[in-house]
């Protein structure tokens, strides 16, 4: 795999340096079958240093994980060899099914079937709050 | 269709609304007398509590409506595994509206979720219990004839005491509200309770001592201090006076001052104290009844 040229595909930018194998397990790229390239500790004017995933196919990626996990990623959409899309990422303001209640008295521990929700409480500490029982989680 | 499930889902001026109606019904109940007849209120206590399912089932019946449930969760479904949600889509289907009590904290956000009526949230585990509060405000607002401009002394338990947390976030919502934060040291507000005072500019202070603070008081909210709260019983016993109030510490307290307790009460307040015209804890009881009627013929009618 070329990893410099894509044709078609995305091209996630600024991970923080370390975290791109993070990204890669909960994206779960490990599933997809086409070339996926994680490239670590690119030298970045901007953050020191930086990780890079490159994905040879134009996949939907869920956005709402990627913002929680790194809202400073950049997402680039490649098509014919060109960025036709970049998208900024910020903290989604609801999360669901990624974060679990650790609230032992609350009620997603008894009742299996309710999906775990979270709303963001407050985006400058990274704080959610559990949609049932409030607990906060970071 | 609106559910009650955390006193702020409430707005300021719909308290008041509520509150306006329970105080229409005290003045004049027999109007209010079939006002929900053919109506169907659902008690589902999953856990326990007969003073406030009474509360309801009274409440209710005062409006000419019915009731049924359950008062505790092993004379329900739930003992054989059916889950909270199956229950409230049962249920749902044979009342018009549902009062649940649960001992997992959010059960009635869950529940809402599910169900077809409007849910109230009859306390859920140490979490919120919103009509104890608009009980609370109700009798501060029938005393003191405003829930604004007040001073208002919390005095005991404010670690794990939610009838308090709640009562200090609906009238921190009130302009003018300063508060009087009376505990130990180990049993202080958490720091969320205060960050909310702080965030909407409520003036408030913490102190140890009662009867320091007793003479500015508008109103004082006893709460209990529980001996499974400390770590040790030498702490125990060394504080639980220190929070029990007498007829001696209400000596330097202003005449219109009213004392106020959630109930049911161990030994925090002396029995002697009932008979002062500032005791107004059996009042709320009284009171819990009618705002009770007003939400339930609120949620019915003008909120459905
Ligand atoms: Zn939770």
């Amino acid at each position: 795999m070329n990893i410099d040229a894509i044709q078609r595909g995305i091209v996630l930018d600024h991970i923080s340096a370390g975290r791109g194998m993070d990204i890669y397990r909960a994206l779960h790229l490990d599933e997809l079958s086409c070339s996926v390239a994680i490239i670590r500790n690119v030298k970045s004017p901007a953050m020191g240093k930086k990780d890079i995933i490159k994905i040879d196919e134009d996949i939907d990626i869920d956005l709402d994980v990627l913002g929680f996990l790194d809202p400073g990623i950049t997402v680039n959409i490649i098509e014919d060899g060109v960025i036709v899309e970049k998208k900024h990422l910020a903290l989604p303001h609801r999360l669901t099914g990624i974060l679990q209640c650790r609230n032992p008295r609350c009620i997603t521990v008894q009742e299996k079937s309710l999906q775990q929700i979270f709303l963001l409480k407050d985006a400058e500490r990274h704080i959610y709050r559990c949609y049932y029982c409030d607990a906060e989680q970071k | 269709m609106r559910h009650l499930i955390n006193i702020t889902d409430f707005t300021p001026e719909e308290i008041v609304e509520l509150l306006d109606l329970g105080d229409r019904m005290i003045a004049d109940p027999a109007q209010w007398r079939s006002s929900q007849q053919g109506r169907i209120l659902a008690t589902l206590f999953f856990e326990p509590s007969t003073r406030t399912r009474l509360s309801f089932e009274s409440a209710m019946q005062s409006l000419g409506g019915s009731t049924l449930g359950f008062a505790t969760a092993d004379s329900s479904s739930t003992t054989k595994g059916e889950s909270l949600l199956d229950t409230i889509s049962t249920v749902s289907c044979y009342s018009d509206i549902i009062a649940m009590r649960h001992p997992r904290e959010g059960a009635p956000v869950a529940a809402a979720l599910k169900s077809r009526v409007p849910v109230i949230n009859a306390g859920d585990g140490g979490h919120n219990h919103p009509t104890q509060t608009l009980t609370d405000m109700m009798t501060i607002r029938r005393r003191k004839g405003v829930l604004d401009g007040l001073t208002i002394g919390v005095c005991g338990d404010l670690k794990f005491g939610r009838t308090v947390h709640s009562l200090l976030d609906a009238m921190s919502r009130c302009p003018g509200n300063r508060f009087v934060l009376i505990s130990p040291p180990e049993l202080r507000v958490p720091s969320y309770v205060t960050d909310m005072l702080q965030s909407r500019g409520s003036r408030y202070t913490e102190v140890e001592s009662m009867e320091a603070a007793m003479a500015q008081l508008d109103v004082l909210y006893m709460t209990r201090v529980q001996r499974e709260r400390f770590f040790n019983e030498a702490d125990y016993v060394r504080l639980k006076d220190t929070y029990i109030l007498t007829p001696e510490k209400l000596a330097g307290a202003r005449d219109d001052l009213i004392v106020m307790h959630p109930l049911p009460r161990v030994n925090e307040i002396d029995t002697r104290v009932d008979d002062d015209p500032r005791a107004v804890y059996f009042e709320q009881v009284r009171n819990g009844r009618f705002v009770r009627m007003a939400l339930i013929q609120k949620m019915l009618e003008d909120w459905a």
